[in-house]
């Protein structure tokens, strides 16, 4: 435990979920999510952009398979579900596959390791996956739903958008505000639901290994078979993200 | 669960990251793979070409080698035929060749039988004179006349 045995568990559990926080309510900043979610990506981007520098079409290095792995996984799923031309959604895809796993993978790290390197600089809070936070999640929710917005007005006209909010299901005018009320609630269902599910399962995965770490001896074995039920978890989660950016993408640039 | 500028700041760095992927990390790497597929589709189109053309070629050496092998056979026995067509023309050649000099040979030898018939017929007759004028010349002795003839037929 991170600062001593004084701490019941409860003020234990309690100071893991804390963040690093500059300023106050609004204005607050996480710098503990800003910083290895930051870190993080340019682990991703720039691993991969050395990669991208000296990519070979002849026969590639074990570095370069490893990534176009990942690259033509991430194409093939995109090319399964958008069938349009879009130079964005691939690379959108590609980063928030990446990202997100990455930043997942964190959880895998023993909740204590972190933050005790770092109480050693007199930082007192570290909470050191970023997906933990909903600020994070919101965020890439957030970036996806303004994507999504800005296609389904690109392809389908500010007019045609308004009439897809507002025409279905039911086709009768009487009925077109129950119909944007429904439109609206699907639509913002969308950056909703991505944002707490990724929250919710890496919350509540991080929130057991907490628990795990606070019954003593017997956590080692216990420890072990949450993280390997992560190795299902992290990766899923970072899946089902891309999966449904991509699909809801797919749907914004469809004209009905 | 507390909102604050946080989200504005991984929003910002989502943009961010998504623009550097899209213009840095993507287009090369998936520029590579697909100019790989392609190179890789290339090469074995190349090598079912190469395959077919074998079996082509091959089938085309089969053909050609059994039209050869039909053509020496023709050949072969249109020499047989012409062996047999010189032996036989050589043949009919060797008797004519042997008739002629056989003929000549019987008409020499007839002519030479004749000469040798006719100085034989001139000598018997001088001969003939001879021994009439030898018996003419000792007439009486009878032993004498033996002798004669007996010459006579010596010198025949």
């Amino acid at each position: 435990m991170a600062s001593g045995a004084e701490l019941t568990s409860q003020e234990y559990i309690k100071h893991h979920l804390q963040n690093l926080t500059v300023g106050e309510g609004f204005w607050a900043l996480h710098i503990d999510t800003l910083g290895w979610s930051i870190f993080l990506g340019l682990v991703f981007l720039l691993s991969f952009r050395s990669v991208a520098k000296k990519a070979t079409t002849g026969v590639p290095g074990k570095w370069q398979c490893a990534v176009e792995m990942i690259v033509e996984f991430v194409d093939d799923s995109v090319k399964s579900t958008f069938h349009g031309k879009n130079p964005v959604i691939a690379p959108l895809a590609l980063t928030i596959f990446v990202w997100v796993l990455l930043m997942n993978a964190m959880d895998w790290v023993p909740v204590d390791l972190i933050p005790t390197i770092f109480s050693w600089f007199g930082v007192e809070y570290m909470k050191a996956v970023p997906t933990t936070d909903p600020n994070m999640t919101f965020a890439l929710a957030l970036g996806v739903f303004i994507l999504i917005i800005y296609y389904s007005i690109k392809v389908k006209g500010i007019g045609g958008f308004i009439k897809e909010l507002t025409t279905q299901p039911f086709g009768h005018w009487s009925l077109y505000p129950v119909n944007f009320i429904l439109e609206m609630v699907t639509l913002l269902a969308r950056p909703l639901s991505l944002a707490l599910r990724l929250f919710g399962n890496l919350y509540a995965g991080e929130l057991i290994f907490l628990l795990i770490a606070t019954i003593g001896l017997f956590q080692l074995p216990v420890h072990f078979l949450w993280a390997a039920f992560h190795l299902l978890v992290i990766p899923l989660q970072a899946f089902i993200f891309m999966m449904l950016t991509i699909l809801y993408l797919s749907l914004a640039h469809e004209d009905h | 669960m507390n909102i604050n500028m946080t989200l504005f700041g991984e929003l910002i760095a989502f943009v961010v990251f998504v623009i550097f992927c899209m213009k840095y990390v993507w287009p090369p790497i998936i520029g590579a793979i697909e100019a790989r597929q392609a190179t890789i589709a290339d090469g074995l189109a190349a090598s079912d070409r190469a395959a077919k053309d074998l079996a082509l070629a091959q089938e085309k050496a089969k053909a050609q080698l059994k039209e050869a092998k039909v053509q020496a056979a023709s050949i072969v026995e249109a020499a047989k035929k012409h062996e047999a067509k010189v032996i036989e023309e050589a043949a009919g050649k060797a008797q004519v060749e042997k008739d002629r000099i056989l003929a000549t040979g019987h008409a020499e030898i007839e002519t030479e039988r004749n000469r040798a018939k006719e100085e034989l017929r001139a000598q018997v007759a001088l001969l003939a004179v001879a021994g009439a004028e030898k018996i003419l010349e000792r007439s009486i002795d009878a032993a004498a006349h033996s002798d004669i003839l007996d010459k006579l037929v010596a010198e025949l």
